[in-house]
């Protein structure tokens, strides 16, 4: 078993040096040599400030790389476990990529991962973070904490601090030596543990809908409604923010999906069944 | 990090604007009252560029009643929308334009009717049920957007403009000092009392 963890551990980038210089190699990878794989660095003395003229499309619209940005998620812990809510719109600049991204990453039957930020950032990191869980379970012969599992992607992402990573992500996940348990976790290296978390461009949205009626003592039924107008609310205002509401509930048995719903005939049947959205009008004057 | 807040209902409109006066890193005032009255049942609240807001406030104020003085009536809210939009598009296009962002609330002394103005520095007028500027915008938009109905009461007003005073104590890094909350009714401007020392805890 051990044989087999080792030969996996080491992902295949690894296997042939992309580096020439052994010595070079080092110095760029050295704080996260054990966690990280090797990417090729832009040949300039700082990274991240390259990157920023090359992507920053707010100071420059005419930047060669869009990357996708702009969000809305959101976690909550409550009486009856934990409610995962997000929207589904990828945003380029100011050209909607897709309306049908998956936000959640499912890491295992009781730990999942939002993505907020870079997408590619978002997808790729949070897919070897489920690489990681695994072979800790392999390796310990039982479930990853909540708790660990944040702080391996944390710990991450702090490796990278100032070379341009941009994720904020949340690890949900209710396991049975610390009950339901949220974490925050973002590029700049902060890890917060908390019972309600909002992220990304729509996250005002969401906390003026959630904070407003959240209760711990909230039904299951109830979670679930306030985690879906939340980001319904934020779908509406944020322009980043749209397309389908994916929505999660975590419990000590593990997760379940409740639905990836569109938003527009969401809007139309709570607009019109229960009078909200008075801003919008229905008919023509 | 001004906070204004308007939210019009059955026959009333409620307007709140922040207390504090800061410049830079200071509070210089805790007990700001933000707002004007343009005549009897016509509320102006402002936000901006320090100097402006009060000078182009006044103005509209001092205009507004010589209007008043002259033609031997008063304005209606709209009309008075309209002429603070007038105003502030002249004054965009001139050397110094005034950067004043504002709402006006009031009710028609004739028919009853309630009305809610959003206009900002750029001379975009808008009629709205519920209106922000600055960062409440952020916050207290979506809480109306669920919460609000036309024909509510100003008892419920009240309640919705608490909801939003709440999430903004407890989201807003800066404290903004509470809130000066007026209601404009069919019978004038009057103070609502509004307690700026609740505190609010964070789930």
């Amino acid at each position: 078993m051990d044989a087999l963890v080792a030969k996996y551990s080491r992902p295949a980038a690894e296997e042939s040096d992309p580096f020439e210089n052994e010595l070079e190699s080092h110095d760029l990878m050295n704080p996260a040599d054990h966690l990280s794989l090797k990417f090729a660095m832009p040949p300039v003395a700082q990274p991240s400030s390259w990157l920023r003229a090359a992507t920053d499309d707010r100071s420059n619209p005419e930047c060669p790389i869009k990357i996708a940005h702009g969000t809305t998620t959101l976690a909550f812990r409550f009486q009856g476990g934990i409610i995962v809510a997000t929207d589904s719109r990828a945003t380029a600049g100011d050209w909607i990529a897709s309306q049908t991204v998956k936000k959640v990453i499912e890491i295992n039957s009781v730990l999942l991962g939002t993505m907020a930020g870079g997408a590619a950032d978002c997808q790729y990191w949070l897919a070897w973070l489920g690489m990681q869980c695994r072979l800790h379970e392999l390796r310990h012969k039982r479930r990853i904490s909540v708790a660990a599992a944040s702080k391996i992607l944390a710990n991450l992402v702090y490796s990278y601090k100032g070379m341009g990573l941009s994720m904020g992500t949340m690890c949900a996940g209710v396991t049975a030596e610390e009950g339901p348990a949220l974490y925050y976790v973002d590029s700049d290296g902060t890890r917060l543990a908390g019972n309600l978390f909002c992220v990304g461009s729509g996250q005002t949205f969401a906390y003026g809908v959630l904070d407003a009626e959240y209760k711990y003592e909230l039904s299951n039924e109830a979670a679930l409604e306030l985690g879906r107008r939340s980001i319904l609310a934020a779908a509406h205002r944020d322009a980043y923010s749209g397309g389908y509401i994916n929505l999660y509930h975590i419990e000590e048995k593990g997760w379940t999906r409740h639905g990836f719903s569109d938003t527009n005939p969401i809007f139309w049947k709570t607009k019109l069944e229960k009078g909200e959205f008075s801003n919008v009008t229905s008919e023509l004057e | 990090m001004e906070v204004l807040l308007g939210i019009s209902g059955k026959d009333f409109v409620l307007i709140a604007a922040s207390k504090a006066a800061m410049r830079g890193a200071t509070i210089l005032k805790a007990s700001d009252d933000k707002t004007r009255e343009l005549n009897k049942n016509t509320l102006m609240a402002y936000s901006g560029e320090a100097g402006d807001t009060v000078q182009f406030a006044e103005y509209i104020q001092r205009n507004a009643q010589l209007y008043s003085m002259r033609n031997e009536t008063e304005l209606s809210p709209p009309a008075l929308a309209n002429f603070v939009r007038g105003e502030l598009a002249s004054s965009l296009r001139s050397r110094k334009p005034y950067q004043v962002n504002l709402l006006l609330g009031g009710v028609d002394k004739d028919t009853g009717k309630p009305s809610l103005f959003w206009l900002d520095y750029l001379a975009a007028l808008a009629e709205v049920p519920y209106a922000a500027h600055g960062y409440a915008q952020y916050y207290c938009l979506s809480i109306l957007d669920k919460h609000h109905q036309r024909d509510i009461s100003l008892e419920r007003g009240i309640e919705l403009l608490n909801l939003c005073a709440d999430e903004l104590k407890r989201r807003l890094p800066i404290d903004f000092k509470g809130l000066t909350v007026k209601a404009i009714t069919a019978d004038g401007v009057k103070d609502i009392p509004y307690d700026d020392d609740k505190i609010v805890k964070s789930a």
